[in-house]
């Protein structure tokens, strides 16, 4: 359970831009690959406790879901995985272990208050 | 009129600051010559049994050390000490995984001198660790035969993240009814092309042949010329299907 000491640096990281650009923060936008190693439930029960007496208290964390992306070594051509427990692509069933996407941890958007 | 909202944009990896760290670690141990081996499983695995051994084996043909995390005792860094290398552990209270900053933290001070191998053993845990690189240039997931042949599909995301993986415990293989062949294709199917190598530190079994691909490691991190074709344990049963 490392969500937690996430879900801070998220907090920690939002509350600094949000300083230096001296704006209000309604929510935090995130793109979190299927590969982080992170645990989305638990990083939204994890956001709010993080968020606790700073200035992003009552904010929302927005997670968008980033699936794995593979080449293809033989179709040559990036593809999505179906499943993580077969990195194989699921057109022509090759084996693959180079991954394009799915292990974003990252920040992409501060929503700001109207 | 619904008001859109207003979105600043941002791009900032979440662990950067780790990421940055662990690189700036690695090139350290890159200038140093030091090769560097990490170790991740479940509690229970046998990674220090491993460890033990393969520091016994090690040591006198090359300089080697270990740094050990776990969360509260220092039972594993006395039973590595036996071994008679230096061995340093890292306590990490409430922390489930080591961090770069606390492999960072571990090296300050530490008066090893200069080091072929050093090995770094994670905290038992399948799950945490996967997020965290540590500076290592090897990082071997281990499984052992009491746990299961489903692993791997359990935790994917940790065994795709490792470049090699230890079957431990071999010895008791027949005894728990272990079936290879279903653990070697879940391993295959989670990361195509990984060598599994087969071990039971308590008998020396497989030890040899793990060893060798190590060293051959290390000995490519120098520059080396090595010829590549390692006889791996297990790559004939590669799920190629």
């Amino acid at each position: 359970m490392h969500e937690l000491s996430i879900a801070m640096s998220i907090v920690d990281m939002a509350q600094e831009e949000a300083e230096r650009r001296n704006v209000q923060v309604d929510a935090v936008h995130l793109e979190l690959g299927a590969l982080s190693g992170v645990v989305k439930e638990a990083l939204l029960f994890s956001y709010t406790v993080a968020c606790d007496g700073t200035l992003l208290e009552g904010s929302r964390l927005v997670v968008k879901d980033i699936p794995i992306e593979v080449f293809c070594p033989s179709c040559k051509l990036p593809r999505t995985l179906v499943s993580m427990q077969w990195f194989h692509c699921p057109d022509c069933g090759a084996a693959t272990s180079e991954i394009l996407h799915g292990k974003e941890l990252v920040i992409t958007a501060l929503e700001l208050r109207q | 009129m619904i008001n859109e909202p207003r979105l600043l944009e941002v791009r900032k990896n979440v662990l950067k600051q780790n990421d940055v760290l662990a690189r700036a670690l690695r090139g350290r141990f890159r200038t140093q010559g030091t090769f560097v081996v990490s170790l991740v499983s479940s509690p229970g695995a046998g990674k220090t049994a491993l460890l033990e051994r393969t520091l016994s084996q090690l040591h006198g043909q090359y300089r080697v050390a270990a740094l050990v995390g776990d969360l509260a005792t220092e039972n594993d860094a006395l039973r590595l000490a036996r071994s008679g290398v230096p061995v340093k552990q890292i306590t990490t209270g409430t922390v489930c995984h080591l961090e770069a900053a606390m492999v960072q933290r571990a090296l300050e001070g530490w008066n090893v001198g200069p080091l072929d191998l050093l090995f770094i053993e994670n905290v038992g845990n399948l799950v945490c660790p996967a997020s965290y690189d540590l500076g290592e240039d090897l990082r071997l997931v281990m499984l052992s035969v009491t746990e299961g042949e489903d692993k791997p599909l359990k935790y994917p995301t940790i065994f795709n993240s490792a470049d090699a993986a230890i079957i431990t415990k071999c010895d008791l293989a027949a005894a728990v009814e272990f079936e290879e062949e279903a653990a070697m294709a879940n391993i295959q199917a989670v990361r195509p092309g990984m060598p599994v190598f087969r071990v039971s530190a308590r008998t020396g079994d497989g030890m040899e042949i793990y060893l060798r691909f190590l060293t051959r490691k290390l000995l490519r991190e120098d520059g080396d010329a090595v010829n590549e074709d390692i006889p791996l344990a297990a790559i004939h049963l590669s799920a190629s299907k």
